[in-house]
Formats: C-alpha cells, sequence, structure tokens
C-alpha cells in the first residue's frame, strides 16, 4: 500500500526543493541589494562588466536585429497584402519590435552570450577558490562580484535593445522599400502615426527588468556551482534555460500587466 | 591565540569534524597532519571564517570569528592570509597584478608605493622575473609562491597554508618549505600549515597536530610526534599500511 503514497512522497519533494531554491535566490539577491547601498561603488568594475554584457553582445544584436527587422518585414507584408493593407507594414514591423521582440530577442541573445559566460566565469572562480580568497581578504563577494554584474545587466540591456529595434526598423525599411517597392514615406509616416511613447517605455520597462532577471540567474547558478568542470558546465546549462524560460514568462506578466492597464 | 573548541561540521549526513579542540599560540608554527577527507582544509576554512561552525566555537583571541558580523568580521579577517592548496590566483591579472590586489583594493596607497611594495615581495618569494605572467603561464610552484607573496603583502598577523606543496618536486617542496620557515620567523606571523609532507615538514614548524576521524587525537611538538605510542599516530607518520587506520 506504501506505493500509493510515493506520488505525493514526489509532488512534496519537488515542492520542498523548489521553495528551497527559490529562498536562496531571494537571499542572494536581498543581499547584493544590500551591499549595492554602501560604498565603494566599484565604478571601474562596473564600467569593465558593461563593456563584458552589452559591448562584447553588440555585433550579435546588429546582426540579429536586421535579420529579424527584414524577416519581419517579409511576413508582414504578405499577410497584410491580402488585405491590400500593406502601407501598415512600417507600424507592425515597429510595434511589434519595440513592445515585443527587441526586449525579448536582445535578452535571450545577451542570455547566450553574456549569461553564460557569466555563470562559467564565476562558477570557475568558486571551484578555483577565487572566490574564497576574495572573502578570506575581507572583500564581499556579492559587492566585487555580484553587484556590478547586475548594474552593467541593467544599464546594457536597454541600451542593447535600442540599437536591436532601430536596426531592426532599417532592415524592414530596406525590404518593405527596397524589395517590395512600398514608398519610404509610407513605411516611416506610418511608424510616426502609430508609436506612441508608452510602447517606447513599455519596452524599455521589459528590458531593464530583463538585464536584473539575465544577470541574477547567471551569477547565482556561477556562485552556487558544483564540483568540477561537470558542475560548471551543469550549471551554465541551467542558468541559460533558466534566464530563457523566466525571460518569456516575465514577458508574458509585463505585457498582460501593461495590456490590461492600456 | 587561536583556539577551537569542541568544533563540530556535518555536509548533509556526512560528519566531519567531531568535536575538534585546538589551541595555537601567537608566533607559533603548527603543521596540521591527517589521512585525506579528515576535514584539515574544513578546520582550516572555519579558523578563516569562510565556513561556519554547526556547533563550538573558534577564538581569535577571545573574539568568536563564528559569531561575529560586519565590520567586526571583516576586521578580524584582516588579519589572516590564507594560501589555497591551487594558489587561488585571479585567472584575469598577471602574476605583479596578483599581488597587488589586496593593496589596490584595500588601501588608498599610491600607484608607486604599491609597486615597490610588490616588487619587494615578489622578490623575497623569487618571483621577479614572473611579475608579467598569467597564473596559466607558470608552474605550480611559482603560483604558490605568488600566492605566498600576494597573502605577506598584507602583513597578515595569521598565515594558513592549505598543502602549500601538493603536487610539487621534492626540491621545489623543499624551497617552499624554507621560504615559509624563513617568512614566519622574520616577519613572526602564526602559521598553520596543512600538509602531507611528513617527515619533512617536522623540521620547520614549532608543534604538530593530528586530525583523526573528526578530532585532534594528538598535539605536541615534532619531536615529541616521532617518539609518539599512539597506534593511529605511529602508523600515520610512518606510512605504514598495517594498523588501526583502514584504508579505504
Amino acid at each position: 500500500m506504501i506505493w500509493i503514497l510515493t506520488p505525493f512522497k514526489l509532488i512534496g519533494s519537488y515542492t520542498h526543493r523548489f521553495i528551497r531554491e527559490l529562498g536562496k535566490m531571494v537571499c542572494f539577491i536581498a543581499t547584493s541589494f544590500f551591499w549595492m547601498m554602501f560604498p565603494p561603488y566599484l565604478i571601474q568594475r562596473i564600467i569593465k562588466q558593461i563593456n563584458f554584457i552589452g559591448v562584447k553582445t553588440t555585433p550579435v544584436i546588429v546582426l540579429t536585429g536586421s535579420f529579424t527587422g527584414m524577416v519581419l518585414a517579409l511576413q508582414t507584408y504578405y499577410a497584410l497584402a491580402k488585405f491590400g493593407a500593406e502601407s501598415s507594414v512600417g507600424p507592425v514591423v515597429a510595434l511589434s519590435l519595440i513592445r515585443e521582440l527587441g526586449p525579448v530577442i536582445s535578452a535571450l541573445m545577451v542570455t547566450g552570450c553574456a549569461g553564460s559566460a557569466l555563470t562559467a566565469e564565476i562558477g570557475i572562480m568558486r571551484i578555483t577558490e577565487q572566490i574564497d580568497a576574495l572573502d578570506a581578504m575581507a572583500l564581499n563577494p556579492h559587492k566585487y562580484l555580484i553587484v556590478p554584474n547586475i548594474i552593467a545587466g541593467i544599464l546594457s540591456l536597454p541600451l542593447l535593445n535600442a540599437i536591436f529595434v532601430v536596426l531592426g526598423v532599417f532592415g524592414g525599411y530596406t525590404i518593405s522599400v527596397g524589395l517590395m517597392d512600398l514608398s519610404s514615406g509610407t513605411y516611416f509616416q506610418g511608424i510616426r502615426d502609430f508609436i506612441k511613447t508608452r510602447d517606447i517605455l513599455e519596452g524599455l520597462y521589459k528590458s531593464i527588468s530583463f538585464g536584473f532577471l539575465i544577470t541574477w540567474i547567471s551569477c547565482y547558478k556561477g556562485y552556487f556551482t558544483g564540483y568540477g568542470a561537470e558542475g560548471v558546465s551543469k550549471s551554465t546549462i541551467r542558468s541559460v534555460v533558466l534566464s530563457s524560460v523566466m525571460i518569456l514568462i516575465w514577458d508574458y506578466f509585463m505585457t498582460s500587466v501593461m495590456v490590461l492597464n492600456n | 591565540m587561536i583556539k577551537v573548541v569542541d568544533l563540530y561540521k556535518s555536509f548533509k549526513d556526512q560528519a566531519v569534524l567531531r568535536g575538534v579542540n585546538l589551541t595555537i599560540e601567537e608566533g607559533c608554527s603548527m603543521a596540521l597532519i591527517g589521512g585525506s577527507g579528515q576535514g584539515k582544509s574544513i578546520l582550516l576554512k572555519h579558523i578563516i571564517g569562510l565556513i561556519r561552525p554547526d556547533q563550538g566555537r573558534v577564538l581569535i583571541d577571545n573574539q568568536d570569528i563564528g559569531k561575529v558580523r560586519g565590520r567586526p568580521l571583516k576586521q578580524l579577517k584582516e588579519r589572516f592570509g590564507i594560501v589555497f592548496q591551487g594558489g587561488a590566483l585571479f585567472d584575469s591579472l598577471t602574476v605583479f597584478d596578483n599581488v597587488a590586489f589586496p593593496l589596490r583594493e584595500k588601501t588608498r596607497l599610491n600607484d608607486s608605493i604599491i609597486r615597490d611594495k610588490v616588487l619587494q615581495e615578489l622578490s623575497r618569494v623569487g618571483l621577479s622575473d614572473a611579475k608579467k605572467k598569467y597564473p596559466a603561464e607558470i608552474s605550480g610552484g611559482m603560483k604558490k609562491r605568488t600566492a605566498l607573496a600576494r597573502c605577506l603583502i598584507m602583513n597578515p598577523e595569521i598565515i594558513l597554508f592549505d598543502e602549500p606543496t601538493t603536487g610539487l618536486d621534492p626540491l621545489i617542496s623543499k624551497a617552499i618549505h624554507r621560504l615559509i620557515r624563513e617568512c614566519q620567523k622574520s616577519l613572526k606571523f602564526t602559521a598553520i600549515i596543512v600538509t602531507h609532507e611528513i617527515p619533512a615538514i617536522f623540521s620547520i614548524v614549532d608543534y604538530v597536530a593530528m586530525l583523526y576521524n573528526g578530532k585532534i587525537i594528538f598535539t605536541g611538538t615534532p619531536e615529541e610526534i616521532k617518539t609518539s605510542l599512539d597506534p593511529v599516530v605511529h602508523q600515520f607518520i610512518h606510512g605504514e599500511l598495517e594498523g588501526p587506520i583502514s584504508l579505504k
């Protein structure tokens, strides 16, 4: 009869593990916020991490942004042509990029490029006792390692998102005007008419929150990595998967709140 | 003075330390010996406050390092230096920058003073020629010496060495032992050295303690341990396969 209890035991065990992990993650970020408030503010390290997270991801953002805009224009033109609404390609492309695709795809790109590298770097520092060495020198690892990354993530993502959106809009322009013979004025006039400041702000809020999410998860997974090379490899995979899933889930919640409040 | 009182530590279901009691006088050097996996490094990390005990106390001049928080803990940690088993050098920094790191992060000294101090420490450990190299470009012995220089540059009162000669050839091991001895005698810091280098370590320390089954089973001078009649101690220091210590 004991087998009847097995599923309940499994559910209980998974729930317990989930809540414990969540609690650990919240404590981790709370500790980082606590140390964020006190000097020294390590400006140089923040700039270094902006270079690592932001600048080094820019080429990928340039490529993905341009091609996303181009493919979006192609698909939108194809769909709108069926209703004779080709002139709306500009605002549809721009609106999709500004409100949704820009923040989400740029965040996924940063997760793949910088987030994974961040987890691996902090994980290797953990297994080679470099984090213990910082602690032993009375340098707080949260303050020295985690806080600069979180600030850099929050500052970099909106800028990368802006680059993504601008290049996406121009990618859409090259397809619409160059390939589909839409007039340049129609493309941009539609964008001017339909895009409101609120749309841009919503994209901005999303990218800020994604920057925070990515660096939080990546740093956490690296900080509490397992033993050896295998431990770091597993942490890196988990960090990328969890960040990507959380970006999409959080995006849904933010979109729901923003759409309902409009 | 460092005093470890009735220290217990478990990881999940595995009890590692089961009531460790140990006293180390100021300015003395002590070797901490024991089999692999007996918890020597764990004990070291308790002493420097990197791990908190399940039960018991680690007193540094009567201050319990497991209980203090914030600034007092920071001040206590600043009295320590530690040379980790693998050196724990920062991969992205050169030998020079690794040694300069604590000064740059913890003091407001200007660059020229930092440079002079770093060069002095590098010269002390015989690494003046390697200052521009990265940790990946130097040998194991050089990494340990760099770690020692990084430690010495802050003039700590207590230095903990976690297997400073593991993986090094006998000559380099001897050179590192001599370096530790010379530095300890000239700078008068308290040293705790976790090691398997028996009997070589006996010539450079004042005291030896042996950890077995989560407890300190022997504390005394090197001469005393050599003549100890305790069967566990005897078997361990003579490296005998037959005896009370079972090989798992």
